[in-house]
């Protein structure tokens, strides 16, 4: 017994050392879960051209940021997802730790969705009226108050008396980011009568907020058990999803795959993912992973990227991104700028230029 | 009421109470076991397309001389597209895009696999099962509804007008779906296997083992047979006892913090996932083994010290050979919990999509539970049965494993 015993485990040993060690020739990426969908669907495309496929980490965005800015070297991913832009904070991070050559690729456009069940009544709403339901403080009479919305239609009469209750993501996403910056603070009407934009992004802690993890299917699933339900997310799954769930049209229009590139739709926002260059050459296929995601096979017309919920880009920033992809040249985007707050197109006049390294 | 008839009144309310808890138990059991079997059994099946394949030599690159390694090279793509033009004549180039969507994107990959194994069939024409894609298999398999509007769908009007004639012609059928089995995950439902998940998992419990039992057996036989009992031994016990307890995720911390952070191991691999669920292992190891090391009668002992073995001689020859049976179930229990814990691997980073088979326990992986959990989290629809039959093949190992458990204690114990 003892014997069989041994030799077991120097087989089991042998086995598990034979493998090779360290050094990687296989891409690592880490980030967004709303990026994950798109970012896994090019890493299959790059796999089958030859390259190994890469692995896709969906720990969020802020996640996929803190893991990505925490040094070079093998042990660290080279590409993080991101579902909005990086944060002056986190370039401050990545400066810390030496990652001073980041290259920023934003790749295609994601709407936010404000979605219920297609059994329920639809829903038109103004950024204000979702503000109005879900802040913890609000305006009434020019005053703030404790928010004392109970139904919808206490907000806006011609709404169905539907009870308030959306289902948010939690802080470390990047949907939840963008949505705070789109919705929240776009739509926030504290700012009038206090001066500043102090508590625009506090959700109401009475039960009709509730928090959910990164999860989006399990959001869809909670939608189809309660109609009255909201709750938001990126625009793929409301497109995977559609014989079950149905859009609020939001300030009139709705989401889709034009309103959301030409970002009529208020809550489009953009995509990105960040390549570290110091990691290319090393790594092998980071940069053919990134000139993949921005090709026309990619985001064209019938694109494999588009087909699934990614809304191009205008021809501008496409020529722009494929140049860069194509050269490797970050074209003024910085990581030390950024952690100043400093950002190539912040005055470009885009709609989400003063997101950009905020 | 006399003394007699209500202690039997009570005996049979306490009777039927037990009853309804275990049927209750029960009920909820099979609710779950319905639930998932309903949903995932259409894993195991895979609709496909009859059709007639010309391997016309025209839109193929290699011959039937050529080796192995050329043909799985060469490209396919052309005659994949060839195939859909001859089995669906005078499509214009949008309807061919449509027509195109409705088999699987990995088509020809199909044909490559089939020319590798006949190479002669290069000139004939053969009768082939063809993949569908996801999409259409879940209309068929009536997952997803046919009847909402068009724009809510992603088989149009159009594809369904095809799956109706093809389906009419008796094209349409259904096999067994062993790419399941074979494959590594994928973005394509069709083709998502779990093997890469199942060696991520078989590699993270070799090193749990190779690392949790050797140290679990010696730690316990050092604390039951060498160390007299004492304060130290019972701070000893008291901390195991309260490690068997710790919560996974703590683990988890432990190793992201120490294995990876101090030690720089890398991320995502089983080596370290493994690691992880060894020291979570290891309590539950050690309890079991002293305990079936005290289960062995004190005689044993007596009589191989009486014949001058040496101490060292009576623990290995005589009392860890007893126990071993109870030691064995333990670690096996220990393993099964291991099997499916989720938190540690989740923190490890043991949770991506990782397409390519692990070949040993350095190669990226992730583990069978946390790739349930990343399939439940895909939009697409066919990942839910995915996700189900996933939890059904980890809920067959886990049976297998107890089942081994009991097994090995009754064919090993011995009765004193």
């Amino acid at each position: 017994m003892k014997k069989s015993m041994l030799t077991f485990l120097a087989l089991a040993v042998s086995v598990l050392f034979s493998a090779e060690t360290f050094a990687r020739d296989q891409i690592n990426i880490v980030g967004s879960s709303t990026v994950y969908p798109y970012g896994t669907v090019n890493a299959q495309r790059l796999g089958e051209s030859g390259f190994k496929t890469p692995t896709y980490n969906p720990i969020g965005t802020g996640g996929g940021m803190k893991a990505f800015c925490a040094g070079v070297g093998v042990e660290f991913p080279d590409i993080t997802g991101a579902s909005r832009p990086m944060k002056a904070k986190e370039a401050k991070l990545c400066l810390e730790a030496g990652v001073t050559n980041v290259i920023e690729v934003m790749w295609a456009n994601d709407g936010i969705t404000f979605s219920h069940s297609n059994e329920a009544e639809p829903f038109s709403l103004t950024r204000e009226e979702i503000f109005t339901a879900m802040a913890a403080k609000v305006v009434v009479d020019g005053e703030v108050v404790e928010n004392p919305y109970q139904t919808w239609n206490e907000i806006n009469p011609s709404l169905p008396a539907y009870k308030i209750e959306v289902l948010v993501a939690p802080p470390t996403s990047g949907t939840r980011d963008a949505f705070d910056g789109k919705v929240m603070e776009a739509g926030c009407t504290l700012e009038a009568v206090t001066g500043s934009d102090d508590g625009c992004t506090d959700y109401r802690e009475d039960g009709k907020i509730i928090e959910m993890g990164e999860n989006d299917t399990l959001i869809v699933q909670k939608l189809v058990e309660d109609p009255e339900r909201f709750g938001y997310f990126g625009y793929s799954y409301l497109k995977d999803n559609g014989d079950k769930l149905q859009p609020s049209t939001v300030e009139g229009v709705v989401p889709s795959a034009e309103s959301i590139a030409t970002y009529e739709y208020p809550m489009a926002r953009p995509l990105f993912i960040y390549l570290k260059a110091d990691h290319i050459g090393v790594v092998p296929g980071i940069q053919e992973f990134a000139q993949m995601m921005v090709s026309d096979e990619a985001i064209g017309d019938n694109g494999y990227l588009t087909k699934i919920g990614a809304a191009p880009m205008v021809p501008d920033l496409i020529n722009r991104v494929r140049n860069v992809t194509d050269s490797l040249d970050a074209m003024g985007f910085d990581i030390a700028a950024c952690a100043e707050k400093k950002h190539p197109l912040k005055d470009a006049g885009y709609a989400f230029s003063s997101g950009l390294c905020k | 009421m006399s003394s007699l008839e209500k202690r039997l009144a009570a005996e049979k309310r306490f009777k039927f109470y037990g009853m309804f808890a275990m049927t209750l138990s029960l009920f909820f059991v099979l609710i779950l076991m319905y639930k998932i079997f309903s949903t995932g059994s259409g894993a195991f099946v895979r609709t496909t397309i009859n059709a007639d394949v010309y391997f016309d030599p025209n839109f193929i690159e290699v011959s039937s001389n050529s080796s192995k390694k050329e043909i799985m090279k060469a490209s396919y793509v052309d005659l994949a597209d060839q195939v859909i033009n001859q089995n669906h004549p005078g499509l214009d180039e949008e309807n061919f895009i449509k027509v195109r969507e409705m088999y699987t994107r990995k088509f020809d990959y199909q044909l490559r696999d089939y020319i590798a194994n006949n190479p002669n069939v290069i000139g004939k024409t053969v009768n082939l099962d063809i993949s569908a894609s996801s999409d259409l298999d879940q209309i068929v398999k009536g997952n997803y509804p046919r009847n909402v509007p068009e724009a809510q769908r992603k088989i149009n009007d159009y594809q369904l007008s095809i799956l109706d004639s093809l389906d009419s012609k008796g094209k349409m059928s259904k096999t067994f779906n062993f790419w399941f089995f074979t494959n590594g995950d994928s973005r394509d439902p069709e083709t998502a296997g779990i093997l890469g998940a199942l060696m991520g998992s078989f590699y993270a419990l070799l090193i749990c083992f190779s690392f949790a039992f050797p140290i679990g057996l010696l730690a316990s036989v050092y604390l039951e047979e060498f160390v007299k009992p004492g304060k130290i031994t019972d701070i000893i016990e008291v901390n195991i006892n309260n490690l068997a307890a710790v919560p996974s995720i703590v683990y988890g911390l432990l190793g992201l913090g120490m294995l990876i952070g101090v030690f720089g191991m890398p991320y995502q691999v089983p080596l370290v996932g493994g690691l992880v669920l060894g020291f979570m292992t290891l309590p539950t190891i050690i309890i079991a083994s002293r305990a079936s090391l005290r289960g062995v009668p004190p005689s044993i002992r007596e009589g191989a010290l009486a014949v001058g073995a040496t101490k060292m001689q009576t623990v290995f020859h005589h009392v860890i050979p007893l126990s071993l049976p109870g030691t064995l179930t333990g670690t096996i229990i220990g393993m099964a919990q291991a099997l499916g814990e989720t938190a540690p691997l989740l923190l490890v980073g043991m949770v991506a999509f990782v397409m390519e088979i692990p070949g040993g326990a350095f190669d990226p992986a992730t583990g069978l539970p946390s790739q349930i959990y990343l399939w439940s989290e895909s939009a697409e629809r066919g990942f839910l049965e995915k996700t189900s039959a996933g939890i059904m093949l980890l809920l067959s190992f886990l049976i297998i494993m107890n089942t081994v458990a009991v097994l090995v204690r009754r064919k090993l114990e011995v009765k004193w």
